[in-house]
């Protein structure tokens, strides 16, 4: 796996999600400067992480969207390269239509930081593999701004293409309006697009892959990627 | 050359900042409030004098990164 995590101004998650790919992979992810405009040679995975980028300014991951390494980041996704975007990284891939849909400000106003319940909805993407579909995850959410929203008919399309691949459900794997925190549409924590080779998500895998600090449940989306790319 | 895009949610567009600023004023006593939405306004400044050039920079701009179309209207006003 070479990894290239991009930086933006105010992201504040790249450590965290490069220190799980070293974990994971054994190899150090490459940080990239937003500015570039080229990706690292060879690289086959693209990491946006979470942040806050810009300030939120104008719309959250809206100003990231336009930064000049975006037009490689575009380029790889067209090659069918993996592009991950964690919370803000998803937000940029909405506003850079990389993804359809948008997150809007979560619906109860608040900004959300606890552990949520996400039920895989199926394994055989780069993302999920080592996961079984319909497993239940515990993993972190930090975000204002998670509430996934599109039209109906993108909602259609990507409920029929099977591209939610995260959604938010009880402990149980149930869903209920309760335990989505964020008042997503159909529950929605993370899509996938078309070719399923771009995955946004809102919650944090990164942050749950070191046992000594708590559960591990985040290991097999970076597992999945790993896996993928050392057999290709 | 003074202009003025202004950003607005679409209809039926959930905008709960627009809720929580109808509900304060709700509560300071300002009456006949029936909703409130809440959109943008960018004042840009043209260097170009033609207005149908600036129109259609404009709406570029709107296009591009001023507004979200997914859940965003805009309208464009050249002012002088």
């Amino acid at each position: 796996m070479k990894a290239a995590v991009v930086l933006f101004p105010g992201s504040n998650r790249e450590g965290d999600v490069a220190s799980a790919i070293k974990r994971i992979s054994g190899k150090a992810a490459n940080i990239v400067w937003h500015a570039d405009s080229e990706l690292p040679a060879n690289t086959d995975l693209v990491v946006l992480p979470g942040g806050f980028s810009y300030g939120d300014y104008l719309r959250c991951g809206a100003i990231a969207a336009r930064a000049p390494i975006m037009n490689a980041v575009r380029a790889h996704a067209e090659r069918g390269g993996l592009v991950l975007g964690i919370c803000n990284g998803f937000q940029i891939l909405c506003e850079a239509q990389l993804l359809p849909g948008v997150l809007q400000r979560n619906a109860q106003l608040r900004f959300m930081c606890r552990e949520v319940y996400l039920r895989v909805e199926r394994s055989d993407t780069p993302y999920s593999r080592r996961y079984n579909a319909g497993d239940v995850l515990k993993i972190p959410v930090a975000h204002g701004e998670g509430n996934y929203t599109a039209d109906d008919e993108t909602i259609k399309r990507l409920e029929g293409d099977g591209r939610v691949l995260f959604r938010y459900v009880s402990p149980e794997g149930k869903l209920d309006p309760k335990w989505n925190h964020n008042g997503a549409t159909n529950a929605i924590a993370g899509i996938l697009s078309e070719k399923l080779n771009v995955l946004g998500l809102m919650p944090h895998p990164e942050n749950h892959v070191d046992p000594m600090i708590g559960p591990t449940d985040g290991r097999g989306l970076f597992e999945s990627i790993n896996t993928v790319l050392e057999a290709a | 050359m003074k202009a003025r895009v202004t950003v607005t949610l679409k209809n039926g567009v959930l905008d709960p900042q627009g809720k929580a600023i109808e509900g304060a004023l709700k509560s300071l006593g300002i009456e006949g409030v029936e909703s409130v939405r809440q959109g943008k306004v960018f004042e840009i400044e043209l260097s170009a004098g033609d207005r149908v050039k600036a129109e259609a920079a404009l709406k570029a701009a709107a296009d591009k990164l001023l507004a979200n179309t997914v859940v965003e209207n805009y309208r464009v006003e050249v002012l002088s």
